[in-house]
């Protein structure tokens, strides 16, 4: 690589990585948070005995997940202005990842839930506790267990599909590449040069997910 | 055994011993009882009396309804029809479904040992413990603290209050449950076949704690497979099969002399495997 194929490497790192920090990361945990509140909601809806309320989880559960992200994102920041529903850039961004984001972990926390062992309901209600307080004290510390590996491919993914936001104009890394990318013409090294950013975050993120692990682990035999 | 002892069971009255008093003042009586899965009626009508420091062996094959009867007096099956009263103080009748306080109030009276233990790996044995008489019957910390490690000191499981579950063996596990059972201070404990998962050199520890529990005057019904355990410690053995009790009464006379035909295979078949 020539000097000033580097000259620009280390120039545009500064935008990207500002883009990171202040689009890419803040815009996944935000939206990680809000999905996975969405998510255990519809997890416990879909556990009802109610038809109706497991049937609501259900077709949600089935949109979100048969469309594409970027149509809901479309939908949301482009479509919606057409009934009078203006949103920015940002916050059509955070509603469309959360609202994925729920679908999809929803599925994880209902498939963890019903991994813990009956008996460990049956003891709650033994000792007293009702259904909630079984929920929370017995059940859920054990699901988020059990979770936690597929809720980090969750995560991860997100960090990847925020790149989508770069469509509705929401300045994140991958925005910053485009700009950049436009222009000098050095498509090939910025677009990689984005691509290895991704990756340094998501490699950090797997070791946050090994500790989280780990931490969790502590009460289960090896 | 003084009234602050941690498993006085009847506290603050002091236990009952059995007697004939004891016997016309029941503290389980079922009426009844009926329970079906679908098409299949488990329970046809089930009558019982425990009497105060009484404790009933249910034995029966597998499938007999004997589990099913211990699930309903702890209200972790409904059952359809009949009566369960407690010490004169939980009347429920299964005609019309149990509201939850009333359920409440039957969990409240007794409490169950499992026969897979179920405690919960994810808190140590103290809290599995603690749980119940702090988190639900918001009972003073320190207070019930001090209880729990005297009743694990006591099945000398002190040294392992900071372990988890996992760490323990079967037998040791079982113990916990017992103790996690006795620290609710139940007037009547519940035993599901509680050393049918263990190790048979781990069944003795386990057996040995409930007769002692029993000969402290604890009220029980223990469904169990260990004939000679029930002929030893039970008060009352009940024979179950097919959702009924075919035969109840003195340990030695049922489980030595049975009248009914049936009771006799069941107990030949346990006795010589073959």
């Amino acid at each position: 690589m020539n000097q000033s194929a580097w000259d620009l490497f280390w120039s545009s790192l500064g935008p990207m990585v500002q883009g990171a920090i202040l689009g890419t990361i803040p815009l996944a945990l935000a939206s990680f948070a809000i999905g996975l509140t969405l998510a255990l909601g519809l997890a416990l809806m879909r556990l009802s005995r109610l038809g109706w309320v497991s049937g609501i989880a259900r077709v949600y559960i089935s949109i979100v997940r048969g469309t594409p992200l970027l149509v809901q994102l479309f939908v949301i920041f482009y479509g919606l202005p057409s009934v009078g529903i203006v949103i920015d850039p940002w916050p059509s961004a955070v509603i469309a990842f959360s609202l994925n984001v729920g679908g999809y972990a929803a599925e994880v926390i209902r498939a963890a839930i019903l991994s813990v062992p009956k008996g460990q309901w049956e003891a709650a209600y033994m000792i007293g506790m009702s259904h909630r307080r079984a929920l929370t004290r017995i059940i859920l510390p054990q699901a988020a267990r059990v979770s936690v590996p597929p809720l980090s491919n969750t995560f991860i993914s997100l960090v990847k599909d925020t790149s989508l936001a770069s469509v509705i104009l929401v300045t994140e890394l991958f925005r910053e590449a485009q700009q950049v990318a436009a222009f000098s013409s050095e498509f090939m090294l910025l677009y990689l040069e984005a691509a290895l950013i991704y990756w340094v975050i998501c490699l950090a993120l797997s070791s946050v997910q090994s500790v989280l692990e780990k931490r969790l682990d502590r009460y289960v035999a090896h | 055994m003084s009234p602050t002892d941690p498993i006085d069971p009847t506290d603050p009255a002091g236990p009952t011993a059995p007697d004939a008093a004891a016997q016309s003042d029941a503290l389980l009586r079922v009426r009844g009882l009926k329970k079906s899965f679908g098409p299949n009626q488990v329970l046809q009508s089930i009558e019982l009396t425990v009497g105060r420091g009484q404790v009933l062996a249910l034995i029966g094959p597998s499938g007999s309804g004997k589990t099913t009867i211990l699930r309903c007096l702890n209200g972790l099956e409904l059952a359809d029809g009949g009566t369960i009263d407690v010490a004169g103080e939980v009347s429920l009748d299964f005609g019309t479904p149990p509201t939850k306080k009333q359920l409440a109030a039957l969990r409240d009276r007794s409490a169950m040992v499992f026969q897979h233990y179920n405690l919960f790996p994810h808190k140590t044995v103290l809290e599995n413990v603690l749980e119940g008489p702090v988190v639900v019957q918001r009972r003073p910390k320190d207070e019930v603290t001090a209880e729990a490690l005297a009743l694990l000191d006591r099945v000398g499981l002190s040294s392992k209050r900071d372990s988890y579950p996992f760490e323990l063996s079967g037998g040791q596990q079982q113990r916990v449950g017992i103790v996690r059972a006795l620290a609710l201070r139940p007037q009547l404990l519940l035993f599901d076949e509680p050393t049918s998962s263990l190790d048979p050199e781990l069944v003795g520890d386990v057996l040995r704690l409930i007769k002692e529990l029993a000969l402290e005057g604890w009220s029980m019904v223990i469904v169990t497979h260990e004939l000679e355990f029930a002929r030893e410690v039970a008060t009352e053995v009940a024979f179950v099969d097919g959702g009924r009790i075919v035969e109840h009464g003195d340990p030695k006379q049922v489980l030595r002399h049975p009248k009914e035909e049936r009771t006799r295979q069941f107990l030949h078949r346990l006795l010589f495997p073959f």
